[in-house]
């Protein structure tokens, strides 16, 4: 059988300003709990496409797991934790407006 | 300090003019990421996890008050009002945006500084001993030659695209406060009868592979220093491996090779290229050293500081502390830390610049220096003028008496901002200090060097801390694994590793335990951890790490 696919969310960088951002199904969001949950593979792969060539806007496309907390998506690694609320030493980032 | 000339501020526009046409063309599309990376690393821009990050070059770690003003102006106006100074003495904004980075760069250039070649397959930002000219049992001054090195290998036409970036250091002490022998190449000034000349040390480095340097000549004359030099990295870019990124550095080419092989055709390419190098680059360090003559040391009343350090304990503790002597004995060197307990280590805010700046220009000559233990340095201060020094510094949480103790740690930025690291460092720094500021033993345990990095590549030197902690990526989960004995120092040697890594919640207590273990087998309180460590080896220290095993095996002999 084959291995059943972890749901994914496509991410990257914003050009101008670094921001870490993620692909929603209308654009781009610098939260993840906007991002679009990608489910299958073959569709993932085409969102991932369509990210990349949107060379000026993002830098540094990439699919990150996610997993479901009901329609809401949590990163499954701390690295990914970290990208997505800001650094641990200071309130900046993303952290400094919630 | 070396003064601009004409052609340096030229020379500074000109590129600064360049990236920002750079930048315009990646923004409006015609450059693609792919193109336009190699381009802004040259200029030291990074991509990290949350940002941009720019990284400027403090040459040879050295500064006067105007440009620490004007790295506060740049943090203030900007970034979030603060920077982050590294162990290769550059500091770091961690927040700008790209739009902003072209106007922060001509706002550096300013004042003489740049971010060229602070990243990329160049030679980098040349480092020296933080105490330059100060120190007192110091050979010379290594900042003009390290200036002379800056300008020979700024843009130089054939090491633009080495194998693997490719760091330089100098000391001119017979103490090593620079590292040199972990450097690709080191050099350090020595006499041979009156004549000064260098030792050049190859092929050290840190990172996933770490090797001490090895000796390539005891002595090269100064006339010969840039010709030899030439020779070393341009027998490098031809032998180095490119074909994997792990074995590129030159450290490897000498590991492979061997240094006989590497002399030997470091000699043959001397030989070829001597000719070219017909005298103009020793006019260049006769000016260039003109420019670093000592500061004109006044001779005054010390009873101020006689009269603290009689009456303030916490004065006095500061002193004893934070303050090296000075090669004029009327004169101190001043290390104020930035590892204030539980802050980020290497961090300043823009205030706090300032006031360094402010006191640098008030009462040290209008000197600065950035240690690559990530503290600032006042390097000549009237001893009169240290209680002064000292209430301002601790009016702006820059009074911490910690230098070379237990919580004066190196940490890299690690996962909080870096895009390659495996784990968080600066957690890991700050609990550290937390803890034995807690227990109020520091002072007691005397000189420890306690060397975080969040990764393999090692920029937080944790291969040469007497303690050494590696964050790591296990199965998703940080992980951190200690080495014991590393040292930096002239001495220099890569730490043991002492078994198997600790979650982020066992790291701190493990410390602990190995700290408390010191304190039960040193022979006296003047012997220091290190010391310890070299009498008795791996084994004492191990089994305080692993109180279990190290139970089951007494249970298991016993039996």
């Amino acid at each position: 059988m084959p291995k059943p696919f972890t749901p994914k969310v496509v991410t990257a960088n914003a050009l101008l300003e670094g921001d870490v951002i993620y692909q929603t199904t209308a654009g781009w969001s610098r939260d993840l709990k906007d991002a679009e949950i990608l489910t299958d593979e073959a569709h993932a792969d085409l969102r991932m496409i369509e990210a990349s060539a949107q060379v000026d806007l993002v830098v540094g496309v990439y699919l990150a797991d996610v997993s479901l907390d009901g329609d809401t998506p949590r990163p499954t690694h701390f690295r990914e934790d970290f990208r997505a609320t800001g650094p641990s030493n200071y309130a900046h980032g993303k952290q400094e407006h919630i | 300090m070396y003064s601009y000339t004409e052609f340096d501020h030229a020379f500074l526009a000109e590129r600064n003019a360049q990236f920002r046409g750079q930048v315009e063309r990646r923004i409006d599309g015609s450059l693609t990421e792919d193109e336009f990376k190699p381009l802004r690393l040259m200029n030291g821009l990074y991509l990290q996890l949350h940002a941009y990050m720019l990284r400027v070059a403090i040459p040879y770690g050295t500064l006067n008050s105007r440009q620490m003003e004007k790295l506060a102006e740049i943090s203030e106006r900007w970034d979030k009002g603060y920077g982050h100074f590294t162990t290769r003495q550059n500091i770091q904004y961690n927040w700008p945006q790209l739009r902003d980075v072209p106007d922060m760069l001509d706002a550096l250039a300013e004042v003489n500084l740049h971010a060229i070649q602070t990243s990329g397959n160049t030679i980098r930002n040349v480092t020296a001993d933080h105490f330059a000219g100060a120190a007192a049992d110091e050979v010379a001054d290594p900042r003009p030659v390290a200036e002379l090195i800056r300008q020979w290998s700024t843009d130089h036409p054939e090491f633009q695209f080495l194998p693997r970036k490719f760091k330089v250091a100098v000391t001119g002490d017979t103490a090593d406060r620079a590292v040199i022998k972990a450097h690709d190449i080191g050099l350090r000034i020595v006499k041979r009868g009156e004549e000064i000349g260098y030792e050049v040390i190859v092929g050290g480095g840190l990172g996933r592979t770490p090797m001490i340097g090895k000796v390539l000549y005891e002595f090269v004359s100064q006339e010969d220093l840039l010709p030899t030099l030439e020779a070393i990295v341009s027998v490098y870019n031809l032998l180095g491996r490119r074909d994997n990124k792990y074995k590129a550095r030159i450290k490897i080419t000498v590991h492979e090779n061997g240094i006989e092989d590497i002399r030997q055709r470091v000699n043959e390419r001397y030989a070829l290229i001597r000719p070219q190098f017909t005298g103009v680059d020793q006019q260049m360090l006769a000016r260039i050293e003109a420019d670093f003559a000592a500061p004109e040391f006044k001779s005054a009343d010390q009873t101020p500081y006689l009269n603290a350090y009689d009456q303030d304990p916490l004065f006095r503790s500061w002193a004893d502390t934070n303050l090296t002597a000075h090669r004029n004995p009327e004169y101190a060197i001043v290390s104020i830390s930035l590892k204030a307990h539980g802050k980020t280590p290497g961090d300043a805010t823009g205030r706090q610049m300032r006031l360094m700046a402010a006191l640098a220009k008030r009462y040290g000559h209008d000197e600065l220096r950035i240690s690559h233990e990530q503290n600032v340095i006042l390097p000549h201060v009237h001893r009169g003028d240290l209680p002064s020094v000292y209430y301002a510094l601790k009016a702006e949480g820059l009074g911490t008496a910690n230098i070379g103790l237990i919580s004066d740690i190196i940490a890299c930025p690690g996962m909080d901002y870096c895009a390659l690291a495996t784990a968080r460092s600066i957690p890991i720094a700050q609990e550290i200090a937390t803890r034995f500021d807690e227990l109020k033993l520091e002072h007691d345990v005397g000189p420890l060097k306690i060397k975080i990095s969040g990764c393999i590549n090692a920029c937080g030197h944790h291969h040469v801390g007497h303690i050494g902690i590696l964050g790591l990526d296990r199965a998703g989960v940080e992980n951190y694994q200690i080495t014991l004995g590393g040292d930096g120092t002239e001495d220099a040697t890569i730490g043991e590793r002492a078994g198997p890594g600790f979650s982020a919640d066992e790291i701190i207590p493990a410390v602990e335990r190995l700290v408390l273990a010191y304190l039960d087998l040193r022979n006296d309180p003047a012997e220091t951890f290190l010391q310890t460590y070299r009498r008795l080896g791996l084994a004492p220290f191990k089994a305080a790490l692993y109180p279990q095993v190290a139970g089951k095996e007494s249970r298991a002999n016993a039996a």
